[in-house]
């Protein structure tokens, strides 16, 4: 790919900011907000769903009954905290060291793995409480609605295991600066739509 | 392996290959969907006629709908828009070729699996828009509906990236000197078509989950035994409906910009308005979709609003109407077959915007609701304005993406067929509609004033098939013994007339300098009617093919398969097949070729 615009300073011979360094990177960053555009209004979409079916839950529990704000707390802190490591790793990537970032993201992914066991564990009470999947319009809205979050997790997780060991054999250049780049908006996407659900699902559903 | 012809179009990630095969994939569906049009009329031609009849029926006429609009309109549409865009803002490719070719393989996938569906199974038959009860389990108790929902999904994944693409590159992948408001129009509707996709197709996304779940993992969305509720479906499809008909018939408005500026010779009447009009349809196309659900009764307000935000419409579209008749106003038109085409459009996409004004008014339209009507005003929109598009479109840049004109006589029987088998099928429908005949049934009973209309509807019904063997004809002729096109044949204003034809792989052997608006009308009139280079001539890069894209078109197929029939063994695996193939694409370190100066193809212009 032609590099253009090689402008800043250069670290490690590579400039300030690898990612944006090619067309092609430039290109990816582009797409990738567009992506993310599209996602939001996937999620939006479901979230209005979860809202106006919410009330009907039928013979299962209410959301007041079934949720249990502590644990959902520890999840979220959890997923802001890994949201802050990727953020540590872009900024070590910006300064060249590549072990560093390689480290922030490897504690991301275990901060990742760590929310969806937890999420599991929740999903399992619930359905010991009787709130399955096919019980009622409440619970499909839930589990849809945070089932997409959770596979979107899940995704991230491994996308950024394979980055992870992507990283290590080819180290920090202009192809793979967008890509650790790229993980971490996504990641921070996942966090601003988790944020959104603690809100709209957890909080306003204990009222 | 390389070397062979079908693998090179299988793999290829040039833009302009894969227009090309938007436009066969296209091409065939048209062929599927017109003959299930066909069948329709031919069953309404007389009274209490039994040529085919109940479910078969339905089936006709959701796939009928089903594959014009997501499997025909919107794809042929998209090869005009990667073959012609990139050319039109001087650019090489688009930002993501390999992505590129993944969304037309996922188009074909899903297009082939809902179409599959003649074959295995049973068709879906509850209607293009799905509606939920009828949708659900209960009515439609075969695997027909799930087709449906996991063909459009994996289609509609395709068009989402290119969407993505076209707007990367038309944000990023400009020559020098080409600002957004240098763009011709049809560059400016595909960039606001490809947003309105961005935002209209995850909620149908979503609706198709909801969907999915509840036919086949027993979830409660829709069922309201369940406390589901049925409302929501009909809401989540119209958000993304809505701004679907938009889609369609924004990307034709931008071929008749081009199109009435080029055979007119004179700069586009009005361009600001042009693309003013363009972003507000594209931002109102969003806030009129409660007026497909007047008569599901959510109150006086909601339907008042959404009336008048329906009509708001009426006023972006006739600054384009009037704009395309000033720019004839005065012009030197060339009534060449694709300016009939355009001028054909005028003349019909009135009638169709006057229908709509006319179902916007919430009293009025608690008569038409779910009559002939409807299906003569849609018709009259998306024939008159779309399927008119594609035929201008496709006589306009013919000669650049083949080399070679269309016959210019067998043209015109083309369009005069077309023109008045459209309307002598779709004006007597309005009638047919008032008279009291509801959509979406097999048969009509005598001496209830409905026999002419219908007798009428489907003579024109012929006359369309005929005009389009004609076209059929005039390609394969063009094909065989063509009159060659130089890489200017029409006069045109835009970049991809500055190119030969069919242009070389890497469309610009030196990135262009744009100075103005109709960049390439300006150097030949004002310039020596070459293209200024924006670069040295140097080596030029090329992303290498990919045959993943292909593969991961076949996971998703067989994921696809699975699910419809409550497999979710089968529907994992091919899940599988799309992460592994993912995960190889990501390994991969492919920076494709370059191709020397000394390689490039001596032109007639200079670029």
């Amino acid at each position: 790919m032609r590099i253009e615009e090689q402008t800043g300073t250069v670290v490690g011979g590579l400039p300030a900011e690898p990612e944006k360094a090619t067309l092609e990177g430039k290109n990816k960053i582009v797409g990738f907000w567009l992506f993310l555009a599209a996602e939001s209004t996937l999620f939006a979409t479901e979230m209005g769903a979860y809202v106006a079916l919410k009330g009907s839950h039928l013979n299962g529990p209410p959301s007041q009954e079934l949720f249990q704000l502590p644990m959902v707390a520890l999840s979220t802190l959890i997923l802001l905290v890994s949201s802050l490591t990727s953020v540590l790793g872009v900024m070590s990537m910006h300064t060249g060291d590549a072990r560093k970032m390689l480290t922030w993201f490897g504690l991301t992914v275990l901060l990742g793995a760590a929310f969806l066991g937890l999420e599991t564990y929740e999903f399992m009470e619930y359905v010991h409480e009787g709130h399955t999947l096919t019980g009622s319009a409440f619970a499909s809205s839930f589990y849809l609605l945070l089932g997409t979050h959770g596979a979107h997790v899940l995704f991230g997780v491994l996308w950024i295991l394979g980055l992870v060991i992507q990283g290590a054999k080819k180290g920090i250049t202009v192809h793979t600066a967008p890509k650790f780049y790229l993980a971490s908006l996504y990641w921070h996407f996942i966090d601003v739509v988790w944020i959104f659900i603690f809100t709209v699902v957890y909080l306003m559903g204990m009222i | 392996m390389r070397e062979n012809w079908l693998w090179s179009w299988i793999t290829t990630v040039d833009h302009k290959r894969i227009g090309i095969l938007y436009l066969i994939g296209g091409g065939f569906f048209f062929a599927v969907a017109g003959l299930e049009a066909l069948l329709i009329r031919i069953q309404l031609m007389f009274p209490d006629n039994s040529f085919i009849v109940g479910d078969t029926f339905n089936q006709l006429f959701t796939m009928h709908g089903t594959t014009m609009l997501f499997l025909v309109a919107l794809p042929i549409l998209f090869g005009f828009m990667n073959f012609v865009v990139p050319l039109q803002i001087g650019a090489r490719d688009v930002a993501f070729p390999f992505l590129n070719n993944l969304g037309f393989w996922l188009y074909i996938s899903g297009g082939l699996l809902l179409n599959l569906s003649w074959l295995f199974g049973g068709a879906p038959d509850a209607g293009w828009t799905n509606y939920a009860t009828l949708a659900l389990n209960d009515y439609s108790p075969g695997p027909g509906v799930n087709y449906y929902v996991l063909g459009l999904q994996i289609a509609g994944l395709g068009t989402l990236m290119s969407a993505i693409n076209f707007i990367t590159t038309i944000v990023n992948m400009r020559a020098p000197g080409m600002s957004y408001l240098r763009l011709p129009m049809f560059t400016w509707t595909t960039f606001v078509t490809s947003a309105l996709i961005m935002f209209a197709f995850p909620p149908l996304t979503a609706g198709l989950f909801m969907m999915m779940f509840d036919r086949i993992f027993g979830a409660n969305f829709f069922t309201t035994t369940g406390g589901g509720n049925v409302t929501v479906w009909q809401h989540i499809f119209w958000i993304f409906g809505h701004p679907e008909v938009y889609i369609l018939i924004l990307p034709a408005f931008g071929v008749f910009s081009d199109v009435i500026s080029t055979f007119s010779r004179k700069r586009l009447f009005g361009y600001h308005s042009m693309v003013f009009a363009v972003v507000l349809i594209g931002f109102l196309g969003f806030m009129v979709w409660l007026h497909h659900m007047f008569t599901v009764g959510l109150g006086p307000v909601a339907n008042s609003i959404f009336a008048i935000s329906t009509m708001a419409i009426a006023v972006p579209t006739g600054i384009k109407i009037f704009n395309w008749l000033f720019t004839m106003w005065g012009g030197r038109i060339r009534f060449t077959t694709a300016m009939l085409y355009a001028a054909g459009f005028i003349v019909s996409f009135v009638m169709g915007g006057v229908t709509g004004v006319m179902l916007g008014v919430v009293p009025a339209d608690l008569q038409f609701h779910d009559t002939y009507f409807v299906v003569a005003h849609f018709h009259y929109v998306i024939i008159g304005g779309t399927v008119f598009g594609i035929m201008t479109g496709f006589y306009y840049w013919w000669p650049k993406m083949f080399g070679t004109v269309l016959n210019e006589k067998l043209g015109k029987w083309n369009f005069w067929l077309f023109f008045f088998g459209f309307h002598l099928t779709f004006f007597p429908q309005h009638f047919l509609g008032l008279n009291g005949m509801p959509r979406r049934v097999y048969t009509f009973e005598a001496n209830k004033g409905l026999e002419t209309g219908n007798l009428v509807s489907t003579i024109g019904t012929f006359l369309m098939t005929i005009a389009l063997l004609i076209l059929l004809y005039n390609v394969a002729k063009s094909i065989r013994k063509g009159e060659p096109a130089s890489g200017d044949p029409w006069d045109g204003r835009s970049l991809e007339w500055a190119v030969s034809s069919p242009p070389p792989a890497y469309n610009f052997a030196q990135t262009p300098r744009v100075r103005g608006l109709d960049a390439w009308w300006l150097e030949k009139v004002q310039g020596d009617g070459k293209l200024k280079p924006a670069e040295p001539l140097g080596p030029i890069h090329m992303p290498s093919p990919s045959y993943l894209p292909f593969i991961m078109a076949v996971g998703f197929f067989i994921s696809g398969f699975g699910f419809v029939f409550h497999s979710w063994q089968v529907g994992a695996l091919g899940l599988v097949v799309v992460f592994v193939t993912m995960y190889i694409r990501s390994f991969e370190e492919d920076h494709g070729f370059h191709i020397q100066p000394d390689e490039l193809k001596p032109q007639g212009v200079e670029s």
